[in-house]
């Protein structure tokens, strides 16, 4: 189930990056970044608990990560 | 002044990559704190907001020098290790926002503490704010919420409920009343100083004029700081928010006298209020009446 | 959580205390069998977690095995405080001589262990301490300095008692220390402890009090005593919903939102922190509004945890609406709140609109959750309203 209040996109090129999807899953502090050689996964059931510390947006790329608030 | 932090107070945060002191990290170090290192077992190298993270506390003392605080923000089980960590490196003032932690654990804590000449402030609380300062936990919440929350000023406030300090402060600031050091003490059985404990820096403070409580059923603390403040002539006014009135009518069983003959009986909310007005603290019913109240009572000083 | 009299002697036991034959019996046929089996006379008692079974006439003394059968009978619906025997404890009758009192305690102002000690056992110890001061002895001791016996002998020293007496008593109370900080107990208290005819002593009642905090750290202990994980062992026994409740807390470490008290009224509430809790308590009925619950928020639960109570509230008959308030909060979050209150009641299948009449959380992130609740229409408030005010508008809104 998406979120009701959150959605968190990453970028295609991004998201298959390994290395990259490692660092996501050990920023977040709710698990919303799930980590393996294919690169990273948006966890659906976590986005809600999002606590918007931006970690993620500062371990990928400029402008590849980005945290929708569904509520604006 | 103000008193245990100031601007300058350099301090650490252990635990510092847990869900709830990533927080901690963000909020105080935007309300100007001095958060010189983190500690996580395991996670040196890595950086939380630009606070480097070392792997034990003594790391963080050959690499920045003494620390004078640190903020405890690891789970229950891990607590007292942490502290103890804390303590034998020098660190003089602990504030532990854990909770759930036995009371076996926090008086080795505090014994300790105790023989070390460090103190301990919590469990179970949220620390410590000299508001425009520095604030050394989660009292007020982001910093611009902090501020709006918080403004310096010449009252004192301690609370055994973390979350009434910042509605106190609140209702407070909106009065144009300001702080000059809020504590949130914790609200456990034991905690690592009590409001009697912490009355003679408040008394030693030129800045702090009067002093504002929350209180609650349950514990001694009330009747503890009453008798403080009989012994000591106190020259701080005092302003007691007393909560909980409801508990008096619905008592549960009640155990044991073992208790009772070592920390007296306990007072009902009713009993408490009474203890306090005999000792001239002055008791609010409401929160909104703490302002007047202090008012009241600093115009009677002539301030 | 307060152990029943023959789970503390089975914990004394264990760490070789002196106590008499004993056993625990669940029918009068039991009774005559164990009396017979330890032969008369022996003492009945009820097994209750409140004092004063003596006075209730909850604990008798029969001299032959049917006797201990007709009491079996007697004392098994006798009410002790409110509450009825769990079962029926045999065991010896023992002679007598004189009777000690012995307890170890947490001293909160001296933030310490303290172990009392009286030579005036059996009868009521505070008012012991009261009349006859010099009969009851305070020691502290060190939670960190290794526990040697020289505390319980200064002790027992105190009152008065020497000899032979006191190097005998000296294990059985440096034994009583050693378990209180061992199980992390609030209360481990022996009374009496008797000095028999023939000079030995025996443990004849005890009380254990285990700190709530610390039940997940002696889980072996409690399984072995046959201690059910889900005994409170509180005045009442918890309701379905306050079950219900603690398993919202438990299933999720962050937080605190779910350990609720269960109230007949209309209002449900979702309160907190601790010290708001019983503000907003006292507020609502102070308003004259009826409480469905009471409950405890605090810690920055997650989304989940809040959507969870939410829904384990509307879900309890009787509730009309619901009122989301806290004091000015500093680390739970107003925006995580916000959208586990509103989650849990779409998931409800209710419109937040309507079921939730005031939203009274100023503070952390109070713009991000203002947002949220302005999307689907929620009543609102900001620090402006103070809480009492704020419990008056929710109050007012059922009976309209």
């Amino acid at each position: 189930m998406p979120g009701l209040f959150i959605d968190v996109q990453v970028d295609a090129a991004v998201a298959k990056d390994a290395a990259i999807a490692k660092k996501l899953e050990d920023a977040c502090p709710v698990d919303i970044f799930e980590a393996s050689d294919a690169g990273v996964t948006v966890v659906e059931a976590n986005l809600d608990e999002c606590t918007l510390c931006d970690l993620c947006i500062q371990a990928a790329p400029e402008g590849s990560v980005k945290v929708v608030k569904l509520y604006e | 002044m103000s008193i245990l932090i100031t601007s300058e107070t350099k301090f650490i945060i252990q635990g510092i990559t847990g869900r709830e002191a990533v927080n901690l990290t963000r909020e105080n170090l935007d309300y100007g704190s001095k958060i010189v290192g983190g500690v996580t077992p395991g996670r040196s190298g890595r950086d939380v907001y630009g606070v480097p993270v070392y792997d034990c506390v003594r790391d963080v003392v050959e690499k920045h020098g003494a620390v004078e605080g640190s903020i405890v923000s690891v789970p229950p089980g891990f607590t007292r290790d942490a502290v103890f960590e804390a303590i034998e490196n020098g660190v003089k003032t602990i504030v532990v926002v854990t909770e759930n932690i036995p009371r076996k654990e926090v008086a080795q804590m505090v014994e300790l503490a105790n023989l070390r000449g460090a103190r301990i402030i919590g469990p179970n609380c949220l620390g410590i704010i000299s508001p425009d300062e520095a604030k050394m936990g989660g009292m007020g919440g982001p910093a611009a919420n902090t501020r709006q929350a918080y403004k310096k000023g010449n009252i004192g406030v301690m609370s055994r409920s973390g979350g009434m300090t910042t509605e106190i402060a609140s209702t407070l600031t909106a009065a144009g009343l300001g702080q000059s050091t809020c504590v949130s003490i914790g609200g456990d059985a034991i905690v690592g100083t009590t409001y009697a404990e912490l009355m003679p820096l408040f008394e030693a403070d030129p800045e702090t004029e009067a002093i504002v409580i929350y209180s609650e059923p349950g514990g001694r603390m009330e009747a503890e700081l009453a008798e403080w403040v009989k012994e000591n002539d106190s020259r701080l006014p005092i302003v007691a928010f007393m909560a909980g009135r409801f508990m008096d009518e619905m008592q549960g069983m009640r155990f044991g006298h073992a208790g009772t003959i070592v920390e007296g009986k306990e007072d009902t909310t009713a009993e408490k209020i009474a203890r306090m007005e005999a000792s001239g603290i002055s008791v609010a019913e409401r929160i909104e009446e703490i302002p007047a109240l202090i008012q009241k009572r600093l115009a009677e000083k002539g301030k | 959580m307060r152990f029943y009299e023959y789970e503390s002697k089975a914990l004394f036991e264990r760490h070789r205390m002196p106590l008499n034959t004993r056993r625990t019996v669940s029918s009068a046929s039991e009774a005559r069998e164990a009396a017979a089996e330890i032969g008369c006379p022996v003492v009945v008692k009820s097994q209750v977690l409140s004092g004063g079974r003596m006075k209730a006439g909850a604990v008798k003394f029969a001299k032959t095995p049917d006797e201990a059968a007709s009491y079996y009978d007697e004392i098994l619906p006798i009410e002790v405080n409110g509450e009825t025997a769990r079962s029926i404890l045999i065991e010896t009758m023992s002679p007598i001589a004189q009777e000690y009192f012995v307890s170890v305690t947490w001293d909160g102002r001296r933030k310490a262990p303290v172990v009392l000690f009286s030579d005036m056992g059996g009868i009521d110890i505070e008012e012991v301490a009261e009349k006859h001061p010099e009969h009851v002895s305070k020691t502290h001791f060190s939670t960190i300095f290794p526990l040697t016996p020289r505390i319980a002998k200064e002790a027992i020293g105190k009152v008065g008692v020497s000899g032979r007496d006191l190097n005998r008593m000296t294990p059985i109370v440096f034994e009583l220390m050693k378990i209180f900080l061992e199980y992390d107990l609030t209360l481990a208290e022996i009374n009496p402890l008797a000095r028999l005819e023939d000079g030995s002593f025996c443990v004849l009642d005890g009380h254990i009090d285990l700190e709530a905090e610390a039940r997940g750290k002696h889980k072996k202990l409690l399984a072995e005593l046959g201690i059910g994980e889900d005994e409170t062992r509180q005045a009442r026994p918890p309701t379905e919903f306050e079950i219900a409740g603690r398993k919202v807390n438990d299933v999720d470490h962050r937080g605190v939102a779910g350990n609720v008290v269960e109230f007949d009224g209309n209002l449900g509430l979702i309160i907190g922190a601790g010290g708001g809790s019983l503000t907003l308590f006292d507020a609502v009925r102070n308003h004259g509004g009826k409480p469905a619950n009471y409950c405890e928020i605090g810690g920055n639960p997650s989304v989940s945890k809040a959507c969870e109570l939410t829904k384990l509230i509307l879900s309890k008959p009787g509730v009309e609406k619901i009122a989301v308030m806290m004091n000015v909060v500093s680390n739970t979050r107003v925006d995580i709140v916000a959208r586990g209150v509103v989650k849990g009641c779409i998931e409800s299948g209710k419109d937040p609109a309507k079921v939730i009449s005031i939203f009274r959380i100023p503070g952390a992130w109070e713009d991000e959750g203002f947002k949220i609740l302005e999307k689907y229409g929620v009543e609102y408030c900001d620090r402006s309203v103070s809480m009492y005010d704020a419990a008056g508008r929710a109050v007012a809104k059922l009976g309209a």
